[in-house]
């Protein structure tokens, strides 16, 4: 199977490969980023941040102590999250503009820190070998996404999902329905930067180098371009922001220099024609339904529901 | 028995004395309501009840136990429903969710319980909240509503959904903060027979209102504020016949001439 697989992926066009493996990586930190601001509307500007805490970290992870790659990746992911708690806590007091602010000097933080510290090589930046595992790279990357996009819609439609939902719409009335509106907010920082931190993980060990001044602020603005594109609160939204904005460059390339003048071009007339992003906050299946013209049966569906938990 | 207490309560803001050395008792299973004219201080003593703002001096105590110091979220699950007097729904979300979103604190599955969705624990507390999100849209006649984004309703039924959405707390005590604000003489006849609805299931409502045909003929007791103090409680009659009352809505003048 493993050597199958290595063959497969072998086959593609390396550069192709790299596309493919860059889209995986942008959808994991739009999902992460669409928790955050997209179901919890806590807009943060420094996503990127995380990113680059899990890249380190990850490297650091294998470089120093050869940890196995899928224990790596996971331990990753919850230092990054313990890491967003902690700042989350006294920083999602804020909130709109003001959090955004806060996030992006946090962002800035992270790169001067991680530019100046001997252990990750100051400004030369990190070799990263490449990770042992039985399937390829990219598979490995493609899986994650899996994962990512089926925990995050677990998310969206549970108990825990609505509470976020409540924060976003209105922070009082949240707090009077026995919500409490900072655990909710820091658990869905937690959240976003876990994913952010799997994915700068990913990058890390596909890339093979990695230098702190790759996860700035554009970065940032990048991955939350990917949400709006899509539709904030959309995961098929985020799932499509992610490949265009991730394949974009790449495909505009025969423009040469004029390439990053279209993508602006881009991002302007969608915000003029689809403000809503191009989900508009609909999912996949709804989308589907409406398309066809049929409204989803859910008071058939809600019947039913409560049928069965009173028969139990 | 009381189930709500307030003790010399206090509040100021900066030189404003919102709320001066209230006393104010609620009886459980009792229609109470609050009166007074506008800038009395009903809200903010609502607001100081939640917990939203901690009173300067003196203390609240909600089934005996006190509440100062207390964060909303925690008085909210304690069983302290509310309404608020300019709608604070989610508009962004159908009607069951925002009913679902009431009923938070009657649910425990977390982060946890949303990535085991489907497992039976998950989904038997999914159905738990489901069917008591039911009742309530029941309680309110807004079942045909269900799935329709709550900021597409129009605004009595909005009135009423916020009323639902404090029922799914599955409160001892419901706070209403000008219910039938808004609402024409129909809406308010349908109101006034869902409040008794409410409190014939045992639960204590304390209301704030300007209609006095509402107040008078729902309450059981009535207080009354004025510039932060209590002025008066007690029947509807006795508040009827009140000079001080009298006063503070119509003028030093005019209760003279009703004596």
């Amino acid at each position: 199977m493993g050597d199958f697989l290595q063959l497969l992926t072998g086959s593609i066009n390396p550069y192709y490969l790299q596309i493919i493996v860059n889209i995986g990586i942008g959808i994991i930190l739009a999902l992460g980023l669409n928790v955050i601001t997209g179901l919890t509307g806590q807009l943060s500007l420094g996503h990127a941040a995380f990113m680059s805490i899990g890249a380190f970290t990850s490297a650091l992870l294998t470089i120093k102590l050869g940890m196995p790659f899928f224990a790596n990746l996971a331990l990753t992911g919850f230092i990054t999250a313990g890491v967003a708690a902690l700042i989350g806590l006294p920083i999602l007091r804020l909130t709109g503009d003001y959090l955004a602010i806060c996030t992006l000097g946090f962002a800035e933080i992270v790169k001067v820190v991680f530019l100046n510290l001997e252990i990750t090589n100051k400004a030369l930046g990190l070799t990263v070998p490449s990770a042992i595992t039985a399937v390829p790279m990219p598979i490995v990357v493609w899986l994650v996404v899996v994962v990512s996009i089926i925990c995050v819609t677990f998310i969206h439609s549970s108990r825990f999902g609505r509470a976020l939902m409540a924060v976003r719409g209105d922070e009082i009335a949240a707090e009077a329905m026995g919500i409490n509106v900072t655990l909710y907010k820091v658990q869905s920082f937690a959240i976003g930067a876990f994913l952010a931190g799997v994915g700068g993980g990913l990058y890390a060990h596909f890339m093979g180098y990695i230098n702190p001044s790759d996860f700035g602020f554009l970065k940032s603005v990048d991955i939350l371009s990917m949400i709006v594109l899509g539709g904030l609160g959309s995961i098929t939204g985020s799932v499509i922001g992610a490949s265009i904005l991730s394949a974009a460059p790449e495909f505009l390339r025969f423009m040469a220099s004029y390439r990053m003048l279209v993508y602006g071009g881009l991002l302007v007339c969608m915000m003029i024609f689809r403000p809503n992003g191009l989900m508009g906050g609909l999912n996949f299946t709804s989308l589907v339904l409406r398309t066809l013209g049929r409204k989803p049966h859910m008071k058939t569906v809600m019947d039913q529901k409560t049928a069965k938990t009173s028969e139990s | 028995m009381a189930i709500l207490e307030l003790k010399n309560v206090t509040i100021r803001f900066g030189g404003l004395v919102a709320v001066n050395d209230v006393n104010l008792t609620v009886e459980k299973g009792t229609i109470q309501a609050l009166i007074g004219p506008n800038g009395a201080g009903k809200s903010t003593l609502f607001n100081l009840i939640t917990g939203i703002y901690q009173p300067t001096s003196g203390s609240i105590h909600f089934k005996e136990r006190s509440v100062n110091g207390t964060p909303t979220y925690k008085i909210a699950a304690a069983g302290i429903g509310r309404t608020f007097q300019n709608i604070r729904l989610f508009t962004d979300l159908t009607v069951l969710d925002n009913i679902l979103i009431g009923a938070h604190s009657r649910g425990r599955w977390n982060l946890a319980g949303a990535l085991m969705k489907f497992t039976p624990w998950v989904r038997k507390e999914e159905g738990k909240l489901l069917n008591l999100a039911k009742e309530c849209l029941q309680m309110v006649d807004l079942s045909y509503r269900a799935f329709e984004l709550s900021g597409n309703l129009p605004y009595g039924e909005q009135r009423r959904l916020e009323i639902a959405r404090a029922l799914a707390l599955q409160p001892d005590l419901l706070l209403l903060d000008e219910p039938a604000a808004g609402m024409n003489p129909q809406e308010k006849a349908e109101l006034m027979a869902m409040v008794q609805r409410i409190r014939a299931t045992g639960i204590t409502v304390f209301l704030v209102e300007h209609d006095m045909k509402f107040v008078m003929g729902i309450s059981d007791r009535i207080a009354v504020l004025d510039y932060g103090e209590k002025i008066a409680e007690g029947s509807p009659e006795e508040i009827r016949r009140n000079p001080k009352v009298i006063e503070a809505y119509l003028g030093k003048g005019a209760a003279d001439a009703h004596a």
